[in-house]
């Protein structure tokens, strides 16, 4: 291998096969693409809903709805996935990337596949929502763009897995790979699951659609089409965990805790994360309680404790971090002295709040098999959703975009004022946006609906005035959301390709210290636990911690307290 | 080294835990058992559990047994749409269709008795969501759902359509009235 193909960053010392660097590129700004798409349809969406101003007419309601599930939840995600994948295998590793034109394929497969889907559901011939359920019909192009897309994507995983038998074979690194290529490996093997799955509900639905099967049944549809739907979130929550990993260790050079522990709870979502497909189909006729019991909780919640695992050790390793910088004073002074002025770090932050707090446990109340009852199918459901894709995934993105701008991009943060202020924007915004409509899903207000007032129904019903004033809640704090959705992709776009390149780190834009190049900190006299308190390396963690615990269990309690208001049903 | 490089050593996972994890990971783990028994216990002692009763059926079968209930229990109809209402006897088999975009028939229950209520659809799939009480449930066609309920409240209650069905779903409602008993 020539060194002419490799370029070191000299700020961060990262090294870049170029041919990746070329493929990360233009994943990532074909999904910032696709993000502006989706959130213009967002915005519609969102005013639609807003009882107040009921934006749309019902037809262009259901088609923008269908185009910003479809577009957020599938091609934004995981266009951006692959250059993660891609950055985390070569880039991290310092190798070069397996087979770059078989990855051009795929990359070309999949922008086909986005522009195929995009334009059955333009034509109005596809308004069937991202989960397309038969026996609705829709214009067979919508699911081919989908077999498309995930073809090209399948063949970016096996290109990322090529990386690492290169890597491995051409010793670009010693011993095992890092713990956020580990993180990435485990979102890949996920990914592949969740493609298969995809083929093999999606392939016969488009020959169905084609006319050449006649019949899918829709009990088996669901469940297949939902080890597509649920776990394409699960690449998401992989993806953005070795993302929080990441920042975490660039900004301040954490270390693991340990890296058994993050390593195991990684394994744990390879195991038993898929099992969450059931999710969907817990008030579904004629599958077992048993069977709903075992795979709602994902085997004995093994995965949500795997999720508790990095929700303590990513804010661990920085108060870790933190301390052995001197910055020992009480429970969180590390905390308060953090940079919360450079949006790498706060966007990750709040996004790892948001997701526990907020996504984590309404995902799991609402996963719970009997509660869902008082759950499935209102607004709660995108409520639950929007703080784990949206707070967690894509904030987390966001923040790591901040980073690749001068890392890989080479240019200057463009409106770093501005860029300081997004992760609050969005991140608070999208808090308010998702509790709001977890409420008003709690007082029944259904998803997928345009019309709360049932104004030209003969029978008609009035939901609480209460329901329609979170509603208009929703309505404001998803405007604010999307306002900070907008200042991330103008920044981004505008540094992209119109910004100034970038000679140093003192020229990035944004305001951070050690950006990029924090070094690994070096373990205390006495270990970890000298700098922390009670023994503990983390006490202030361990504190926020409980506190999660505490709303957890307060919260579940509620819910089936609730339950137990409803009719009795057997 | 950190989490961007391979670990420093080699034989990382003989390191010990650091007690702020192992304290937490007991804590989680503790906390992940009790929420998994939670949902068998509830089983055994809890009043809402859904039933996992249902049969494969077509829709031209369902619809001869849900026009056959609504033929000898109708006690009146409501709406432009003359939509029967129907008072079946407790205790008996009560059946409810979904269809773009209608809920059929109308119900009347009477609070406190118990009913084994039918629900299917005739074309795609639907979202049994009753209100203000709040149950939910999936209705596919070709499968035909048996709910065991006892309404315990009196009052109107409102079915409304929430799984997505096209340009109608909207306005997709239907209506269980619930009496007082001894009427």
């Amino acid at each position: 291998m020539s060194n002419a193909t490799f370029r070191t960053c000299p700020e961060s010392g990262l090294q870049f096969h170029k041919p990746a660097e070329l493929l990360m590129r233009a994943h990532a700004v074909v999904a910032v693409v696709i993000l502006l798409i989706g959130g213009i349809a967002a915005l519609l969406v969102t005013l639609t809903r807003w009882p107040a101003i009921h934006l749309l007419p019902a037809d262009r309601f259901y088609q923008l709805l269908t185009t910003h599930g479809v577009n957020m939840l599938i091609f934004w995600i995981i266009s951006f996935e692959i250059a993660v994948l891609y950055f985390c295998s070569s880039t991290l590793l310092r190798c070069r990337l397996a087979t770059p034109k078989i990855a051009w394929l795929g990359f070309t497969l999949m922008l086909v596949g986005i522009i195929v889907n995009n334009a059955a559901v333009a034509s109005g011939t596809a308004s069937v929502m991202m989960t397309s359920y038969v026996p609705m019909p829709a214009n067979p192009n919508f699911y081919l763009g989908l077999i498309l897309f995930a073809v090209g994507a399948l063949i970016g995983c096996f290109v990322f897995l090529g990386t690492l038998v290169i890597a491995k074979d051409e010793k670009t690194y010693e011993g095992s790979i890092p713990l956020v290529t580990f993180g990435a490996l485990t979102a890949c093997i996920i990914a592949v699951f969740t493609i298969a799955s995809g083929a093999i509900v999606l392939i016969p639905t488009w020959l169905w659609s084609l006319g050449y099967v006649n019949h899918i049944d829709a009990a088996m549809y669901r469940i297949v089409w939902w080890a597509l739907g649920h776990s394409s979130q699960q690449i998401n929550v992989a993806a953005h965990v070795a993302v929080w990993y990441a920042i975490a260790a660039i900004v301040f050079g954490a270390r693991p805790l340990s890296e058994k522990v993050s390593r195991v709870a990684f394994f744990l979502y390879i195991a038993f994360l898929q099992l969450a497909s059931a999710h969907h189909l817990l008030v579904d006729p004629g599958l077992s309680a048993e069977w709903k019991i075992f795979n709602t909780s994902y085997a004995m919640y093994l995965a949500v404790l795997a999720s508790m695992v990095h929700g303590l050790t990513v804010p661990g390793s920085i108060e870790v971090a933190q301390r052995a910088k001197g910055l020992t004073n009480g429970l969180f002074e590390w905390l308060r002295k953090a940079p919360w002025s450079n949006p790498i770090f706060s966007g990750m932050f709040i996004s790892l709040v948001g997701f526990g707090f907020i996504g984590g446990i309404s995902g799991v109340v609402m996963g719970t098999e009997q509660i869902n009852i008082i759950i499935h199918n209102t607004i709660y459901v995108p409520g639950h959703f929007h703080a784990t894709v949206v707070i967690g995934t894509t904030l987390a993105f966001m923040s790591l975009t901040y980073f690749l701008i001068p890392v890989l991009f080479r240019k200057q943060v463009a409106f770093a004022g501005l860029a300081k202020w997004q992760p609050y924007l969005f991140g608070i915004g999208m808090s308010v946006f998702t509790l709001a409509m977890m409420g008003a899903g709690t007082l029944g207000v259904e998803r997928r609906h345009w019309d709360m007032a049932f104004t030209n129904s003969a029978l008609g019903f009035e939901y609480p005035a209460s329901a329609f004033t979170l509603m208009g809640i929703m309505g404001i704090s998803g405007v604010v959301a999307i306002l900070g959705g907008a200042i991330f992709i103008l920044v981004t776009v505008v540094s992209v390709f119109f910004g100034k390149s970038v000679e140093s780190e003192s020229s990035y834009g944004i305001a951070t210290t050690r950006l990029s190049r924090a070094d690994p900190v070096l373990v205390p006299d006495g270990g970890h636990e000298a700098a922390g308190k009670w023994g503990f390396a983390a006490p202030g963690t361990f504190v926020l911690a409980l506190f999660f615990l505490m709303i957890f269990v307060l919260y579940y309690a509620v819910n089936w307290k609730y339950l137990a208001s409803v009719w009795p049903m057997s | 080294m950190s989490a961007i490089q391979p670990p420093a050593a080699t034989v990382w996972w003989k390191q010990p835990l650091d007690k702020v994890e192992g304290t937490w990971i007991g804590i989680a783990l503790v906390w992940s058992l009790i929420m998994f028994f939670m949902m068998p216990f509830w089983h055994v002692y809890g009043k809402q559990n859904l039933s996992s009763e249902a049969y494969k059926t077509t829709p031209q079968a369902y619809m001869a047994k849900t026009q056959a209930m609504v033929d000898q229990y109708t006690v009146r109809t409501e709406t432009a749409a003359q939509l029967p209402v129907v008072r079946p006897p407790p205790g008996s088999d009560v059946y409810l269709l979904g269809r773009l975009w209608q809920w059929y028939p109308l119900l009347e229950l009477e609070k406190g008795q118990t009913y084994r209520l039918h629900i299917s659809s005739m074309d795609w799939q639907h979202g049994f969501s009753l209100q203000p009480v709040n149950i939910n449930t999936q209705i596919l066609p070709g499968y035909e759902m048996v709910l065991t309920i006892t309404p315990d409240t009196s009052g109107e209650q409102t079915i409304i359509c929430n799984e997505f069905c096209g340009i109608g779903h909207h306005n997709m409602l239907g209506k269980i009235y619930v009496t007082e008993g001894g009427r």
